[in-house]
């Protein structure tokens, strides 16, 4: 934490038992140019926390208290937000999700915070993507330090269904692989893949529900609503690898998830048939230009 | 002769520093302003790093606020101090500490050298601008402004206000026409010293003070008085944005950049390793007289502003969420939608598929599930059959639709049987076409063999419904191309309506109609209007049938003829 500089774009995750996807995620962000890492191990007990001891670039705080209760985790990060965030460029995202912005493959995510700096632009939109294997889920099996991508390499690319919220003014987007799969007798129940991952914190802030809205809601304005488009990424959600069936019923007995764990349950029912969420018309993931052009993301006047 | 650089210089010094080295060390003098707001020991420490060189100076240094005038004293304090020191120069070239020179210094001297009485400023009139920040351009030479833009933005916008309201205005001096340009400039000698040494430079000076941005217009204006030959643009490739603040170049615009053959560019992000390392590297070509020619990055950030302001017709996204009437067309691109036409045309889906080459669709909106053409269970973009999301938000879907196959032209069925909720967003959309015959609903009831009673019940439902789905068609912000006939006028001349509409459609279907679709059998469907009537029904959405037939020498199930 003493190596932090003005300027250091900063990483906060929660998490619970994910020891294999961590070199992953790591690699990914290092690369992408986060400089130090803000873990809460929520009681892990598969070497999580001794592994993120052992990087120089990563500060780890463990507890056992009730995920529910801390509001899913966004308690804990607040605080470390506020402790540590004044001032920096925050990203907030899950261990299975991987951001990708404009030019992410030729610029460092320090050049794009400097942009949105220059533009005073506070905070940073994406959508969720729900990435999935060609094939059962039990047949994409992930080994450590592998790709996530590579294995649930698939996404659906336009059937996402988008309302405003005009209490807190973001956007509530809905769709995807588990609005077609799961909820497609019951879209409101739909999980919300609006997110706001990257935004200069100031301790004043504080996120609402999960990363999907911020206070103050002038936050949440990351869309623009004369006709442009503001510049935006993708947020890439890696979850539908082998690991998730046992996840979900060991999430479902813990029953600390949002809505009485609502999702798991739906997700349970639907995974114990090891559902396959490939369709013909699925995308295959390629780079943000694609995505791009697929009208997932914007470059917005960046360029 | 030799070209000098004055460099304005207040963060990424070591980027400063690099660039300053590189023009001092090919034998070309730099006075450096760094802005009085960098501390002592970081600039005691960029000092260090160029104290080597003989030929770079520091000037006094002064504290700079964007758009006030302090700007302009740094670079008149720099611009002295290098006439005064360094007799050799002709022409002095004005850049930031993220400039960054993209040909050899050497071609920019012979440029120069080549036009040695020639002074590179942008300088043009206040009514031919249009890229004032904040609207104001003649503004800036008649008020006051004493608040800071960046930081009191409320009171400066009042204090203009007020000032327009009291129509307060200052006189601009004797002989000055006040010019506009890019704060980046190459003067020659002569010039910038006439600037420097005017008598009535104190009285210009104590105007300037109060124009607002004077960097934008001190020398702008001044040169006016004393050039000889000004080419009104800059040498320095530096483009704005819609806010007006300069876009940044990084690594991956280096093949653009070095194409564009300019001489110096901003603004460099400073962490642009590969910039640096190439453009900064000891001459590896052979050098070229080209001249600079930035059109292939105006369009690549013309393109930029265009989306940040426009965006993409029909795309909804996180970054781009329209309010109602802002769109720029609510779809992507043109679409048709049939009502009654697979009433009263048996085969209507594949013939007008044969015809027009376009994707045709069945109902999409029907009430049990989506029907995509194919009998697809999921369509282009992965978007579900399922009629409980389709309703959950009916716009989008139809949006989704239209963008994921951008490049078709869509056909679909629609009814009274559907569901309605998307009417009204078809209605003012632009994009869509849409041919209704009404009344086509009675046909299939017609030929059913359902109860009498209950057919009645049907047929006065979907006349209630039709009839609400064409007062919102006809409504006055309709921005759809409808089209609507009655059965009776429709079957009247059936064959110039669909060429009418296949006309419209355009695609492959432009010849005469050469094959036909095959029509109902409407033999006593008069009567059976009757029956409705007797029932207690009135059926008028059909126009009107009489009850006595005359054409029943037809032969059942004919296909109209032919329109010669």
């Amino acid at each position: 934490m003493d190596q932090i500089t003005s300027g250091d774009v900063l990483l906060f995750c929660t998490l619970r038992n994910e020891r294999a996807r961590l070199p992953y995620f790591i690699k990914y962000y290092r690369e992408m140019g986060i400089s130090h890492f803000f873990f809460v191990d929520n009681g892990s007990d598969d070497g999580t926390s001794e592994y993120l001891q052992a990087q120089a670039d990563v500060s780890v705080f463990y507890t056992e208290h009730s995920y529910k209760r801390s509001r899913y985790g966004v308690d804990w990060l607040q605080w470390l937000q506020r402790r540590f965030g004044h001032g920096h460029w925050c990203l907030t995202v899950d261990a299975d999700e991987f951001l990708v912005y404009p030019y992410c493959d030729t610029r460092s995510i320090k050049a794009l915070t400097d942009w949105l700096d220059a533009s005073s632009v506070r905070s940073f939109g994406s959508i969720m993507l729900d990435m999935y294997p060609k094939g059962p889920i039990s047949s994409a099996v992930y080994c450590e330090g592998e790709d996530p991508l590579k294995i649930a390499g698939w996404f659906d690319s336009g059937n996402y269904m988008i309302e405003r919220n005009n209490y807190y003014w973001n956007l509530w987007i809905q769709g995807g692989p588990r609005a077609r799969h799961f909820f497609a007798e019951d879209p409101k129940r739909a999980p919300a893949l609006n997110k706001i991952p990257l935004v200069k914190w100031d301790r004043r802030y504080a996120y609402v529900s999960s990363t999907h809205m911020l206070l103050p809601r002038g936050l949440n304005l990351v869309y623009d609503q004369l006709g442009g488009e503001k510049t935006s990424g993708c947020l890439l959600h890696a979850k539908f690898l082998s690991t998730i069936e046992q996840k979900s019923s060991e999430e479902l007995k813990r029953n600390e998830h949002f809505a009485n764990s609502h999702e798991y349950k739906a997700y349970h029912s639907g995974l114990s048939e090891d559902p396959d969420l490939w369709c013909k018309w699925s995308e295959k993931y390629i780079n943000w230009r694609q995505l791009e052009i697929l009208g997932l993301m914007s470059k917005g006047n960046w360029a | 002769m030799s070209v000098g650089f004055v460099m304005l210089v207040h963060e990424a010094l070591d980027r400063a520093a690099q660039v300053a080295r590189h023009w001092a060390e090919h034998g070309k003098p730099v006075v450096i302003h760094v802005d009085k707001r960098v501390d002592g020991p970081t600039f005691e420490y960029f000092k260090g790093k160029l104290n080597d060189l003989g030929n770079v100076r520091f000037s006094e240094r002064h504290a700079c606020e964007w758009g006030n005038w302090s700007i302009v004293a740094a670079t008149q304090s720099a611009c002295e101090l290098m006439l005064d020191s360094f007799p050799e120069v002709g022409h002095v070239y004005l850049a930031s500490g993220s400039c960054m020179p993209l040909r050899p210094i050497q071609e920019l001297q012979t440029y120069l050298d080549k036009r040695p009485r020639t002074d590179f400023i942008e300088s043009v009139t206040t009514d031919e601008v249009d890229w004032t920040v904040g609207g104001l351009d003649q503004e800036r030479f008649t008020l006051r402004f004493p608040f800071s833009w960046k930081k009191q933005r409320r009171l400066f916008d009042r204090y203009v206000d007020l000032q327009r309201r009291l129509k307060l205005t200052r006189r601009i001096p004797d002989g000055l026409t006040p010019h506009l340009g890019s704060q980046w400039w190459c003067l020659t000698r002569r010039t910038l010293s006439a600037i420097l040494q005017d008598p009535r430079r104190e009285e210009f000076d104590r105007y300037f003070k109060r124009v607002w941005i004077p960097d934008e217009s001190y020398f702008q204006t001044l040169s006016r008085l004393y050039s000889t030959k000004i080419e009104s643009r800059s040498l320095t490739l530096s483009k704005f944005d819609f806010q007006g603040k300069p876009h940044v170049f990084y690594d991956d615009h280096l093949q653009l950049l070095r194409r564009s053959d300019c001489f110096v560019a901003r603004k460099i992000w400073p962490k642009a390793e590969r910039l640096y390392r190439d453009f900064l590297a000891p001459e590896a070509r052979a050098l070229t007289m080209a001249e600079p020619n930035p059109l292939k990055i105006d369009r690549l950030f013309g393109r930029a502003t265009e989306r940040r302001t426009r965006g993409r017709a029909g795309l909804y996204m996180q970054g781009r969420f329209p309010n109602e009437g802002w769109e720029n067309g609510k779809t992507s691109g043109r679409y048709s939608v049939f009502e009654g036409f697979t009433d009263l045309f048996a085969d209507f889906e594949a013939w007008i598929a044969r015809r027009t080459g376009n994707r045709v669709h069945g109902n999409l909106f029907a009430k049990d599930r989506v029907y995509f053409a194919g009998g697809d269970s999921v369509y282009n973009g992965a978007i579900s059959d399922s009629a409980v999301l389709r309703d959950y938000n009916p716009g989008a879907f139809l949006t989704n639709l239209i963008w994921n196959t951008r490049g078709e032209h869509q056909c679909f069925q629609f009814g009274p049987a559907d569901d309605q909720k998307i009417t009204e967003f078809m209605a003012t959309d632009r994009n869509a076409h849409i041919s209704v015959i009404s009344g086509a609903w009675a046909i299939p009831l017609f030929h059913s063999n359902q109860n009498f009673a209950d057919l009645r019940k049907v047929a006065a439902q979907l006349q209630r419904i039709e009839a609400a789905h064409l007062d919102l068609l006809r409504m006055g912000k309709t921005k759809a191309r409808v089209r609507i006939w009655s059965l009776a006028e429709f079957i009247e001349n059936p064959m110039e309506n669909l060429q009418t509409i296949l006309d419209e459609i355009g695609g492959i279907g432009q010849r005469r109609l050469t094959e036909v679709p095959m029509m109902a059998d409407l033999s006593g469907f008069g009567q059976f209007l009757q029956n409705l009537k007797n029932q207690g029904m009135s059926p008028h959405l059909m126009g009107d049938f009489p009850v006595i037939e005359d054409t029943s020498e037809k032969p059942k199930g004919s296909r109209p003829r032919l329109v010669k």
